[in-house]
């Protein structure tokens, strides 16, 4: 049997309460990259989190709403029914300023001509998606911190720490999140909403909408990379958000947008 | 089943997220912040006409906030995952602060109830035999000090007590206003008054349902209803009425009068969807007609008789908790029947009984806590002056009923 001294004894225990300190207060959570972390089981060994910078940006002029992006995205994600974590919509304004918008499922399908109904001046679709905030006030309100953005500006949700308040889909301006009850479905009860195809990005791909995109009216950015021809157009470009009067700062950028588009 | 929409909704805005729960929610909430409310106007601003029902609306306000929450677990997609919102909460979120609200004054009300009953407690400990004993044994917490000294600084206790309680009570109840009105994504909620509304009707139903139940209480017993102690919560009912429906009235103006980008659509819902909600139910049904048997009640009261006193105050105690109810609709529901492109509206909401969220599971949260009421009246003696005044012949045919 040892004998343990006093002094070895006490040497040890400070030793040992020490690392608990140290282990609380640096935490098994931040490293300063996410370069040894997974994310949704996948290894993140050449992702480094401080290299980039993610933005979106849609170029309105472009869409044909042909809805191959909503349709992407629906297959990638496994969005269930009813529901959309992008869309697509259609703004028709007549002369006299009157307006009519739609998105069946979501543009899911495409559109169907609308026939005869009103003199149109001029017509326009509207790719959504999440705006992923810098200022993200789904972020502000969640009660747990379920909900957090990564400092690759991408707004996320821990599903295994979401308590299925619903207050983050309340607090988003813009109908990006949906929370489903069906329980059939092992997402029911936790917030969903567009994650930017982030088990995409790590991998070094572009997101599903992106590339389902016939025409390029979606693009994406990094913001860290000066070599990007996108964010060389965020940044040289007339470029709009939406709802920019709450202050979210969004950072999906729109070219053409108009007015009627909330 | 999607909904019909008209107009133009955002693909996901046409679900409807927070149900009946979250409608049930505030109310429930409101009825605690009434309740003490109306106990502190006796324990506190010493309205001694409020005697008969001191105690038992404290411990009404009690059952209420042991209930407050199960809308809330039901309502929850991850209900094992509700206490994250205690142990580990987001600073930032308006709703992390439920945990703290929540537990700090159910903290104050359980120490006030078990000071206020601290003596009756003891004297059922030292009269009773077997497991009656050793309840009434481990209520006392291995304190017997009866003394007149020690009533006196459970007196002080108490007076202290609930007079923490009244700003604890209004800041829970200004709170669940808030978690609406910090919605700056919904314009039907997102106002600075939403918390002064949401505090004032609160106050309106707790007094309303205080009135209610007094009288439903007495008759279960036999025991007369004090007419003054009626009179006065009428006064006060009638008083919180004005004042909660004027604010309510001036949201809207204000919202119509400055006719910013969200009033078209407000007005959409407000003629639309809400016209039966909001001004049938609400405004005239809930609120006119209750201010006029008020007014009767409040301005006759000396030449009416008081069997026809409390049938007035009863029916204008009833409507105004239907008001109440359907005030939290309007905002709750009524927030989510519009999208926020502010361009449509979906189908009227009409929730099933029998879903989890339904209107079961709402009525069976309402009930919960009268029940527990029954329950808590096994231990706590609630009406225990008014049984001795009644026994002592001291309640004269002009404070009773005459029943």
């Amino acid at each position: 049997m040892n004998n343990v001294s006093r002094r070895d004894f006490l040497r040890k225990a400070a030793l040992v309460s020490g690392g608990c300190v140290t282990f609380l207060v640096l935490g098994p959570g931040e490293k300063g990259s996410a370069s040894t972390g997974t994310i949704g089981g996948v290894p993140l060994e050449d992702y480094n989190w401080n290299e980039h910078r993610w933005a979106y940006l849609v170029d309105t002029t472009r869409c044909i709403g042909c809805g191959m992006c909503v349709k992407g995205c629906k297959e990638e994600n496994l969005v269930p029914d009813g529901y959309v974590r992008t869309w697509v919509e259609r703004y028709e304004i007549g002369e006299e300023g009157e307006g009519e918008v739609d998105s069946p499922d979501g543009a899911l399908y495409g559109f169907q001509e609308n026939v005869g109904h009103m003199k149109v001046a001029k017509s326009f679709f509207v790719p959504k998606i999440c705006n992923h905030c810098e200022k993200p006030p789904c972020v502000q309100v969640c009660p747990v911190g379920a909900t957090y953005r990564t400092r690759d500006g991408v707004v996320l949700v821990d599903s295994n720490y979401c308590v299925g308040c619903g207050y983050c889909v309340q607090a988003c301006p813009y109908g990006a999140r949906f929370i489903t009850h069906d329980r059939s479905l092992s997402i029911a009860g936790i917030a969903q909403k567009c994650t930017l195809c982030y088990h995409r990005l790590v991998k070094g791909r572009t997101t599903a909408c992106v590339e389902a995109c016939p025409v390029g009216a979606r693009q994406l950015a990094d913001m860290r990379d000066t070599f990007d021809p996108v964010r060389k157009r965020i940044l040289t470009e007339r470029v709009g958000v939406l709802q920019p009067e709450l202050l979210t700062e969004p950072q999906c950028f729109y070219i053409a947008l108009d007015k009627e588009v909330r | 089943m999607i909904p019909e929409v008209l107009g133009y909704a955002f693909p996901n805005d046409i679900h409807i997220t927070w149900s009946l729960m979250i409608v049930t929610y505030p109310y429930v909430t409101g009825l605690v912040a009434g309740a003490f409310i109306v106990s502190s106007l006796y324990h506190v601003f010493n309205r001694k006409e409020l005697w008969p029902i001191g105690r038992f609306s404290l411990v009404a306000s009690l059952a209420f906030m042991i209930v407050a929450t199960w809308p809330l677990l039901n309502h929850l997609g991850q209900p094992q995952r509700a206490m994250s919102i205690m142990i580990t909460p987001n600073p930032s979120s308006a709703m992390a602060g439920f945990g703290l609200a929540y537990n700090w004054y159910l903290m104050i009300l359980v120490l006030e109830v078990w000071f206020v009953f601290r003596k009756d407690i003891v004297l059922m400990a030292r009269q009773s035999r077997g497991l009656k004993r050793t309840v009434f044994a481990t209520l006392a917490l291995g304190t017997y000090d009866i003394s007149d000294a020690a009533l006196a600084k459970d007196h002080k206790i108490v007076t202290v007590l609930a007079a923490i309680g009244i700003p604890s009570a209004c800041f829970l109840h200004g709170y669940v206003g808030f978690l609406f009105g910090a919605i700056k994504a919904n314009p039907w909620w997102s106002t600075a008054l939403m918390p002064i509304i949401f505090l004032f009707s609160a106050i309106v139903s707790g007094i309303a349902a205080m009135i209610l139940m007094y009288q439903v209480a007495m008759l279960l017993k036999g025991l007369p209803i004090v007419r003054e102690t009626v009179a006065t919560m009428v006064r006060w009912l009638w008083l919180f009425m004005i004042l909660t429906v004027t604010l309510e009235l001036l949201e809207i103006i204000t919202l119509a009068y400055e006719s910013a980008e969200e009033w078209e659509i407000i007005s959409l819902l407000l003629t639309t969807r809400l016209a039966f909600s909001f001004f049938s139910v609400q405004l005239v049904f809930g609120s006119l007609i209750p201010f006029i048997l008020l007014m009767i009640t409040v301005l006759l009261g000396g030449q009416m008789k008081p069997r026809v006193q409390n049938i007035l105050a009863a029916a204008a105690s009833f409507i105004l908790l239907i008001q109440v109810f359907s005030m939290r609709w309007n905002v709750v529901i009524g927030g989510q029947l519009f999208s926020k492109s502010l361009k449509g509206l979906r189908d009227p909401f009409q929730p099933r009984f029998f879903e989890k969220e339904g209107i079961l599971a709402t009525i069976v949260i309402i009930v919960a806590p009268l029940v527990l009421l029954v329950l808590f009246e096994k231990v706590l003696p609630m009406f225990r002056s008014v049984e001795e005044a009644y026994a002592a012949g001291r309640l004269t045919e002009d404070e009773s009923t005459g029943a």
